[in-house]
């Protein structure tokens, strides 16, 4: 199994819709993932049937028994993430602070208790190219990285013997991004040309390059500012990081994301045709991988 | 008034937003802009100027050999896997280390201190009269940005008139960063995907109880979807910016477009209003 992670650094520069438009144009089995667990949205364009939903648990969060209480305060004063919040008749946590770290139990046995939190649910679905697992996460819980984490592995199990496990990841250089790049053999990282692109793809290539996948690059919306995206091909030259694709803007990627397909699908457009192209040389990457092994 | 631009999805317009918005009103009076998206911060791309930079650090524990006993309670209580005891050493994974202390708590031989580690930096700059800059910048690998967040937002505490661009998703970095907001806009475009992410983005804003309203970015006219969504929720459009090549240009070459074509500040100025009415607050 080769595993294969399509992330950005900055967001909105075309990770889902390019994920979508290669799982249904790379060839042999494939499993699917969607690591973008605070906001995922390959499910929009990829039409799976949702097969289960499990619950997932996340870090533990402390619960204090307000009957218990002795409002002290020694909970507060050493919580170090400001969760504890002590009112005239009882100290309470907020559970979106909270990182269950119990020292506050330590500090307190009588009153307080870690408990098992619901953070998130972990889907199962199957579409017309493999299996998918994505995930919700609670809006505005934490632990996003330890979900990326239980969605990669759920996945995975799901058909270990497949060619390719190809996962839409989220943007940014943080846990989640961490959590999705570990263990990978290929990030394409699809950015676009604007200074913001190029300054965060800089930026998760130096995240990339402390694990040890292959690094590529496509650029999005490549027409709309040239000479960035001359500048992006220049850096990455130097870098010695392929440029393995150039998508021009095209109206056509909105409209097949407002009709739930993939660009690809929609017919042969600009950029249809660009992710034919893309596709190819990603296909040339996997199979000189494959023999390498 | 304590403002914040947040957006579910990504590349929707957030920096865009906020960073026009600040331009605009530094004309008038002292607004500060704080960088939250220390993953990925961009503000300091459109405002080039010098920076006070200092390192923001994270303490983590350090083991003195000769006073441990290697009992292993450190390693019990850690809940986050961060330190493993071995007969005749301990090993400590400061990536998975949370900072709570409890370590030096725990350890019944007082073979645990705390020494700050570095994981990322706090830059604060005037690049206009009336406007200062801070942004806070993740280190590349470090996987703790909620604690930077919680530095550049201090940083802030006292000035009366805060804009905070946050980072794009729903979870820890976002919640800390709307945390004591008055008031949120959140930025969409007319996709599904933004829609999906817009209702995500309302959701935490409605948990945490801080109102919020909307603004369109690259509108290409074909709203109807979000609109209807905006009325269910009763949730103000304060402003729709179309799309057009010529704004992406601006926007992709690092200019603000307030600068570049001025009769924007009205809509931003108008934006503000909204905003203040929103929050019920006199500035």
């Amino acid at each position: 199994m080769i595993k294969l992670a399509v992330i950005s650094g900055k967001g909105g520069t075309g990770k889902t819709m390019t994920t979508a438009a290669l799982a249904r144009l790379l060839k042999g089995t494939l499993v699917l993932a969607d690591c973008d667990v605070d906001a995922a949205n390959l499910e929009l364009v990829i039409r799976p049937t949702l097969i289960r939903t499990e619950p997932f648990m996340g870090m533990k969060t402390a619960v204090i028994d307000p009957a218990l209480c002795s409002r002290c305060e020694e909970c507060r004063e050493h919580c170090r993430f400001d969760a504890i919040e002590c009112l005239a008749d009882t100290c309470r946590v907020n559970p979106l602070r909270c990182e269950g770290c119990a020292v506050c139990v330590h500090v307190c046995p009588v009153a307080i208790t870690i408990q098992p939190r619901q953070t998130g649910e972990i889907n199962y679905s199957v579409t017309s190219r493999g299996h998918l697992v994505h995930a919700r996460l609670v809006p505005g819980a934490g632990n996003s990285g330890l979900l990326v984490h239980a969605v990669k592995k759920t996945a995975m199990d799901q058909d270990p013997d497949c060619d390719l496990f190809l996962i839409d990841g989220p943007p940014g250089t943080g846990c989640p991004l961490i959590s999705t790049i570990s263990g990978t053999d290929i990030v394409l990282i699809v950015t676009e040309p604007s200074i913001s692109g190029l300054h965060d793809l800089k930026r998760v290539v130096a995240v990339c390059r402390q694990f040890r996948p292959r690094i590529l690059v496509a650029i999005n919306r490549f027409d709309l500012e040239l000479s960035l995206s001359e500048k992006i091909q220049c850096w990455c030259n130097e870098e010695k990081i392929p440029v393995i694709g150039k998508i021009p803007f095209d109206p056509a990627v909105i409209e097949s994301v407002r009709r739930g397909i993939a660009v690809t699908d929609s017919g042969p457009g600009p950029a249809a045709q660009a992710i034919q192209t893309l596709a190819a040389k990603l296909e040339q990457e996997l199979s000189d991988l494959g023999n390498r092994r | 008034m304590k403002l914040a631009i947040a957006s579910g999805k990504g590349g929707t317009g957030k920096s865009m937003v906020a960073a026009n918005l600040a331009f605009t009103l530094a004309w008038t009076g002292q607004v500060t802009l704080v960088d939250c998206d220390v993953e990925e911060p961009n503000l300091h791309l459109f405002f080039t100027t010098q920076a006070s930079t200092r390192e923001i650090t994270l303490p983590v524990p350090v083991i003195d050999e000769t006073a441990c006993q290697h009992c292993g309670k450190c390693g019990e209580f850690c809940q986050y896997g961060a330190l493993t005891v071995l007969p005749n050493r301990i090993l400590f994974f400061s990536e998975l280390c949370h900072s709570c202390g409890g370590c030096t708590l725990v350890c019944p031989n007082d073979a645990i201190h705390e020494e700050p580690k570095r994981i990322g930096t706090l830059s604060v700059s005037n690049p206009q009269p009336g406007l200062k800059l801070i942004s806070g910048t993740l280190d590349t690998g470090s996987p703790h940005a909620v604690p930077v967040i919680r530095e550049a937002k201090k940083q802030a505490t006292h000035d009366p008139c805060v804009i905070f661009d946050t980072a794009p998703g729903t979870s820890c970095p976002i919640v800390e960063a709307l945390d004591g907001c008055d008031a949120c806009i959140v930025v969409t475009e007319s996709t599904p995907f933004g829609l999906h992410d817009l209702q995500l983005a309302v959701d935490v804003t409605a948990r945490l109880g801080i109102p919020a309203g909307v603004v369109i970015n690259r509108s290409d006219g074909k709203d109807e979807e979000t609109l209807r969504f905006c009325t269910d929720h009763d949730l103000d459009i304060m402003m729709t910016i179309p799309f057009s090549r010529e704004i992406a240009a601006i926007q992709n070459r690092g200019e603000l477009l307030c600068r570049v074509q001025p009769e924007w500040q009205k809509d931003f100025c108008s934006l503000f209003f909204k905003c203040r009415a929103l929050a019920g607050v006199e500035r």
